[in-house]
């Protein structure tokens, strides 16, 4: 019996609008006190009414169009009607048949749809003098979520891994989200079935997959599982399973006897939302250089490597001081594949330093006199016998000594040479020895 | 002079002219409360203490020439309306002791115009009801026959202008609830366009149906209030960015020529023989004053009822789920039989497999109901219909068959599926109990309801006649 995996995901995250979807709350509630984001509309008070955010529409549609899907001019919010502490109104306002997007593809995945929702308050349970105690922060209760589900087209947990990274590397270039999962504002569930030629009757959806690296082991061990079920001649059971990171195994979470009936039906309160040709062409234009775009313009403009272009272009910021630093040498005669070496292999960090002044050492590294070949061999070697016990422990792993290392012989050449290149002749030296 | 008759506009001149103070209008009308809501019981609550407080300030306001719409005027405010700081109950037990943090933009507005706070109407618990007998604090009783209901579910409303307890009372109107205590207490209720007035702050029943209005003796007082409340609010995103006129403005302007409406599905089976020839009589009074009339059908009609109540419990299901027992102290027990039958019933068509069978389905005949509007008002100005097919009822009359209680709003829930306006002007008695009439126009046409009601009342002046 040849099986074939089916992976689906489903993508959460919290769009970085000023304020909350359907309120002037501020939606930065990260690290503030709780109850202190709240007002009549996202604590569900009695009648109080949702007045959609337009720019968390807009981020939406854009990053619809970055994953190459339909956008509907006709657009609409619904209830999805369902009882839970952490969801004030007694339904999460929602998008059911029209979202804002549908059918894209991104990474060879095909999106089913990415709409528009509210996140819901967060519940703390706590032990409060002696009793146990439910607490609701309403702080989160608002804030706006893009939903992005994709349909069950990947076939390997590295794939998943890898779409992941991709998408979060864009949405994080669309400047829409930070997508930090520790933080909460992105939450991923997958799900997962094994089946001969067609996508099988059951899924498992495996929930708080807290890292990519979670959601590839426990897609791996799900494979297992399901595998094993298979050959005793039994069929994996439709459930919900989280994954426990220390036994390094999913648990089931809860068994769905039927689907829950959400009653979705148009949110009354808020007119359907027409997105004109016009509009929709206005946030497509909007949509700066993609990861892809860049890395290939790198390539072509600077002559960089498709490696050193793939690991500059990581994330934006990163990108935009090469760019830089390129342009300000670019004036000084230093090339840019030069720029691009040193800032990739001297691990630059470009959070302490500007453009400028890592041009400006360049320049002055050059200008030095520069010792090389034997002599510097000698200096090294000399370092190396002098700190044997310096040595022993960077074999044992402690890699940061090779910056002790690396001190001591500047201090002998009287800093003329590149610490990038006495770091890498060390390192050589004391893994061949 | 007898303040408690005065008219709204009436008692405005009057604080203008300085005929009396602002402290003594509201201290008439606290009077005349303690005398009467004993019996009638319009009142959940009375804000003696904070009517006093407003109206001191208003009279130093007024002596120092300052001028607004409704400056020193007390009016009563529908138990479901969020007044900050004063207890707000939509009746129902479940919020029996909720006060709100914040005002409904209408109370805001009115408030910014210069109204007081008289007290909070009685109501059906959550607009539930056609007669206010579903309220958990007791029945309302009608002012025109003690064993009588009032109409609901802005029963306190009605029956405190209609006493003379209020100038003015504002109500909420999903099928009919300002329309037809209106017609129940010889006042004038004003549903005006689904969107006209905000809806922020106002206890949802049904929020598709929702309309803002209010109950005032006169055309004129109407006028004046929809002046106040109406106009696009941030908070709500279904208000409409029309711009608001001054509805006082036109009133007079001649309706000769004019052409009104009579949908023949109006008047038939279920009407009330007497009710029907006292109609008819008022559509000879607009002949009379040259409006031509017509004839005209609106097919989709029988359908209504059961659309609305398709529609309205499914919204009633969903809005009520935020009163969970977590916040507001009292548990989902706490609702009545009629809370707890809509809940049930919106449940129900909301669910899979029934949705497309029911929800679904009302939604598309919604659809031909507002065509139905649409194509008629391509031929007349307005419709003229009964508000009621019945005269006021007896109190416990039909509270035991839900559905005979239903029917009360057959010729009122049209105007909330289409979202148009609907104005119920007094147009008579039968045996010393009140009816009134229902004008309906295209939307956003509030202007021609109160212009085609001002010369109907001003002609027949039924207003005039209180109870005894």
């Amino acid at each position: 019996m040849k099986l074939k995996t089916y992976v689906g995901l489903e993508i959460h995250i919290e769009l970085k609008t000023k304020s909350k979807m359907f309120c002037r709350c501020s939606a930065d509630y990260f690290g503030s006190k709780p109850n202190t984001h709240v007002c009549p509309v996202c604590l569900g008070l009695p009648g109080a009414l949702p007045v959609p955010n337009k720019k968390a529409i807009e981020l939406t549609v854009m990053v619809g169009q970055a994953l190459n899907c339909q956008i509907n001019s006709f657009s609409k919010f619904d209830r999805k009607n369902y009882s839970y502490p952490d969801l004030p109104k007694g339904y999460q306002i929602s998008q059911y048949d029209l979202p804002f997007c549908k059918s894209g593809k991104f990474m060879d995945v095909d999106i089913t749809r990415a709409h528009l929702e509210e996140d819901t308050a967060k519940l703390t349970h706590i032990n409060l003098e002696g009793k146990e105690v439910s607490l609701i922060d309403f702080n989160r209760s608002g804030v706006p979520l893009l939903e992005i589900v994709t349909e069950p087209d990947i076939k390997t947990s590295k794939q998943a891994k890898e779409f992941l990274k991709k998408l979060t590397q864009t949405i994080r270039y669309l400047g829409v989200s930070d997508c930090d999962m520790e933080k909460g504002s992105m939450r991923l569930e997958v799900n997962i079935s094994l089946g001969e030629d067609k996508l099988p009757d059951y899924k498992v959806e495996l929930k708080n997959l807290n890292s990519f690296r979670f959601v590839e082991k426990a897609i791996e061990y799900e494979i297992k599982r399901h595998l094993e079920i298979f050959k005793k001649g039994e069929k994996p059971i439709q459930e919900t399973r989280g994954w426990d990171e220390k036994k390094q195994r999913s648990f089931s979470q809860r068994i769905k006897e039927e689907a829950q009936d959400y009653r979705y039906f148009p949110e009354p309160d808020i007119p359907p939302i027409r997105l004109d040709k016009k509009e929709i062409e206005q946030i497509k234009n909007s949509i700066p250089e993609l990861p892809e775009q860049k890395k290939n313009r790198f390539i072509k403009d600077y002559g960089l490597s498709e490696y050193n272009a793939l690991l500059l272009t990581e994330d934006m910021k990163k990108a935009d001081f090469f760019e830089q630093a390129a342009a300000l040498g670019d004036k000084e005669k230093v090339k840019a594949k030069k720029i691009a070496n040193i800032l990739i292999n001297r691990k630059i960090n470009i959070n302490k330093e500007s453009p400028g002044e890592f041009v400006k050492d360049i320049l002055n590294e050059s200008k030095k006199p520069q010792i090389m070949g034997e002599d510097l061999d000698k200096i090294i070697k000399s370092v190396l016998q002098n700190n044997r016990e310096v040595v022993e422990e960077i074999r044992k792993g402690k890699e940061t000594a090779v910056e002790f290392l690396v001190g001591q012989v500047m201090k002998e050449t009287r800093g003329q040479v590149s610490p990038n290149q006495v770091r890498q002749t060390l390192r050589e030296k004391i893994e061949s020895a | 002079m007898n303040i408690n008759e005065l008219t709204l506009i009436k008692a405005k001149e009057g604080l203008e002219k300085k005929e009396f103070s602002s402290l003594e209008l509201v201290e008439a009308f606290l009077k005349e409360i303690k005398k009467k809501n004993p019996k009638i019981n319009a009142f959940i609550a009375v804000c003696e203490k904070e009517a006093f407080l407003e109206a001191k300030k208003a009279d130093e306001l007024i002596k120092k020439g300052v001028k607004k719409p409704l400056l020193g005027i007390p009016i009563a405010f529908k138990d479901n309306f969020l007044t900050k700081g004063i207890k707000t109950t939509a009746a129902s037990k479940v919020l029996g002791d909720y006060i709100p943090v914040y005002n409904a933009t209408a109370v805001k507005k009115l408030k910014e115009a210069g109204a007081i706070i008289l007290g909070k109407t009685n109501m059906d618990a959550w607009a539930h009801g056609s007669s206010g007998e579903t309220s958990d604090f007791g029945v309302t009783k009608n002012p025109y026959g003690n064993n009588r209901v009032p109409g609901g579910s802005s029963s306190g409303s009605a029956a405190a202008v209609g006493s003379g307890m209020a100038l003015a009372a504002t109500g909420t109107d999903t099928g009919g609830s300002v329309r037809l205590p209106g017609s129940f207490c010889n006042v004038v209720g004003l549903k005006p366009t689904y969107g006209r007035v905000s809806r922020y702050g106002i206890i949802a029943m049904a929020s598709s149906l929702d309309s803002i209005g209010h109950l005032t003796k006169t055309v004129s007082d109407s006028a004046l209030l929809l002046s106040v409340t109406a106009g696009q609010d941030k908070f709500d995103a279904t208000t409409s960015p029309s711009s608001v006129g001054d509805y006082q403005k036109n009133l007079g302007k001649d309706i000769k020529g004019l052409k009104i409406g009579i949908p023949k599905e109006y008047f038939q089976e279920g009407l009330d023989k007497g009710v029907k020839d006292k109609i008819k009589e008022a559509i000879n009074e607009f002949k009379k004053m040259g409006v031509k009339i017509e004839e005209v059908s609106l097919p989709h009609t029988k359908y209504a009822l059961a659309v609305y109540y398709i529609i309205q419990p499914a919204e009633v299901s969903s809005n009520l789920a935020r009163y969970d027992g977590i916040r507001y102290g009292s548990g989902r027990e706490m609702f009545a039989d009629e809370a707890k039958r809509r809940i049930m019933l919106g449940t129900f068509t909301l669910s899979s497999g029934y949705w497309e069978a029911y929800y679904l389905k009302a939604m598309k005949v919604r659809t031909l109901i507002k065509k139905d509007f649409d194509k008629v008002f391509g031929k007349v100005d307005a419709l003229l219909t009964p508000v009621s097919p019945t005269l006021p009822f007896k109190i416990r009359e039909k509270t035991a068959d839900p559905l005979k209680m239903y029917l009360s709003d057959i010729y009122t829930v049209t105007a909330n599926l289409a979202g148009i306006p609907g104005i119920s002007v007094p147009a008579g008695f039968i045996n010393n109990l009140p009816l009134g009439l229902q004008i309906l126009g295209p939307h956003f046409s509030e202007d021609l309801l109160f212009r085609l009601a001002y010369h109907y009342e001003q002609k027949t002046e039924f207003y005039k006649k209180r109870p005894v």
